[in-house]
């Protein structure tokens, strides 16, 4: 669940140059502070379809990356020429069609990942922290900031998705990556069942759920005061 | 410039919908080749999939697509199509049929495919398999063995179930099941069936916990898609049964005959 923390980390060191102090945080407050979808609560639709297991939510995570930081720049790039009233529909088109793009050319080159992908691809473009950050970000900033601002919503929706499909998979089917952990370490000799209710979509949402509890009780300031 | 301008706007919408349209027309005609190439090595990986051609380390999966074209010719000895009558039609090729659109057409109007594999000296019968499941087609490829009763094999696939639940059917795990299973029950056509909970008897497989629309989608697929073949599989049988040395058994214990009898089913089906 941590490594698309530490891969960020290990991303973002040997750049430091290019990072200002400023740019920094557009990674990092996505991880925790500004998380997608524990704290602004978005893309939650997405994080209950696709965590049954492990390999799908990576997948589909770094799908998400790809289109999201793509979707940014163009966006950004062209901020300045798209007409306000029809907005978000220019932004629909843009991700729309990165979201074909990646579909068509995964299915020509990299036939199993797509696969792996099917049904996933599709959400990608019903994913509203893509036109989320591109409607409160990309549309203000420029291309470089805003690419940062994609990869880091995306790893903050990504670690979530990981971490929620870690525990789904391993309670639920008791394989991590499609590996029987559980069968190796000899649990089911000892009478443990794979609990099937973490296989169904409400797991999803209290697992999510107890993440945002343990994330709020860790950093108060982000409990809501009415 | 004014980009809030009404003509403005339409002059941005209309620019953008072309110069999208054009560049994913551009990009899905490019890439065509190479996806249809990727379907029809899928499809030769499937087919010889459930006769035990597989990858060489990893038995669960199928052989590598690099692979497949050269041990679906070497494996797979005949294609042929039937129509649900039993009688072989000609001047179909059998690996172009689409499934889809067959099961669209009135019942005697389909085209069967039946792919005829021979390994090791034994004679298996491929069917092509389609049917519907939760949230999309589901389909695969069963393999009988000939005495047209013992499955030796089996993969599905599916476009949409749900990853974890109804998408489990096109692990091995579930396929497997198969194997062994029979077909018929006193000479008749029983199918086998996806049962929830324990499976017991020749006729019956596990269902998937929480995927119970799918295997009822799989269980009704074997029973119409194998069923259409059990006219043709009849007509095999009582050519077979006329020959007074190889009267068909239920039994599974039929080594010694069987390798003769492939051949000899060879030789009828090619005489037609």
């Amino acid at each position: 669940m941590s490594t698309a923390a530490e891969e960020v980390k290990e991303a973002v060191k040997p750049k430091e140059p290019l990072f200002s102090k400023k740019n920094r945080k557009l990674i990092t407050n996505p991880l925790d502070g500004d998380n997608p979808i524990t704290v602004q609560v978005l893309g939650i639709c997405s994080a209950l379809a696709i965590t049954v297991k492990v390999k799908p939510a990576f997948v589909m995570s770094v799908s998400v990356l790809a289109v999201m930081a793509l979707a940014n720049v163009i966006v950004s790039l062209m901020r300045n020429l798209i007409p306000s009233r029809i907005r978000i529909i220019v932004q629909l088109v843009v991700i729309a069609s990165l979201v074909i793009i990646v579909d068509q050319v995964l299915k020509a080159f990299m036939y199993d990942v797509s696969k792996q992908l099917s049904v996933f691809v599709g959400l990608i473009i019903t994913n509203c922290i893509i036109m989320g950050r591109l409607e409160a970000f990309a549309l203000g900033n420029g291309p470089w900031k805003s690419f940062l601002d994609g990869v880091g919503n995306a790893f903050g929706y990504a670690w979530i998705l990981i971490a929620v499909a870690f525990f789904r998979e391993l309670l639920g089917a008791g394989t991590l990556w499609g590996y029987p952990v559980f069968e190796k370490l000899g649990l089911y000799e000892l009478g443990y069942e794979n609990n099937g209710m973490m296989i169904l979509p409400p797991m999803a949402l209290i697992t999510v759920g107890i993440i945002i509890w343990v994330q709020r009780s860790k950093n108060r300031s982000l409990i809501e005061t009415n | 410039m004014d980009v809030n301008k009404n003509s403005y706007t339409f002059m941005f919408a209309t620019i953008m919908v072309v110069v999208v349209a054009a560049i994913l027309s551009f990009l899905a005609i490019k890439l065509k080749p190479f996806q249809a190439s990727n379907v029809r090595l899928e499809k030769m990986q499937n087919i010889i999939y459930t006769i035990g051609v597989r990858d060489a380390e990893d038995p669960t999966s199928p052989i590598s697509r690099d692979q497949a074209e050269e041990m679906y010719n070497k494996y797979i000895a005949e294609e042929l199509v039937v129509n649900t009558k039993g009688e072989i039609q000609e001047g179909v090729e059998a690996f172009a049929v689409d499934m889809a659109k067959e099961l669209k057409k009135p019942m005697d109007q389909r085209n069967w495919p039946l792919y005829v594999a021979e390994k090791d000296g034994e004679t298996y019968y491929i069917l092509p398999l389609r049917g519907k499941g939760l949230w999309g087609p589901i389909w695969g490829y069963i393999s009988i063995e000939d005495d047209l009763n013992t499955i030796f094999g089996a993969s599905f696939d599916h476009k949409s179930e749900t990853p974890g639940l109804g998408a489990e059917i096109s692990t091995s795990e579930f396929s497997n099941q198969f194997e062994g299973k029979e077909i018929l029950e006193d000479e008749d056509f029983v199918s086998v069936a996806v049962v929830k909970g324990e499976a017991s008897g020749d006729h019956e497989v596990d269902g998937i916990s929480g995927g119970t629309i799918t295997s009822v989608g799989v269980s009704d697929m074997l029973q119409e898609c194998i069923g259409a073949y059990m006219a043709y599989f009849n007509k095999l049988d009582s050519k077979e049964s006329s020959n007074p040395t190889q009267a068909l058994s239920q039994e599974q214990e039929m080594e010694p005959a069987s390798s003769e009898m492939a051949e000899t089913k060879l030789d009828t089906v090619n005489a037609e």
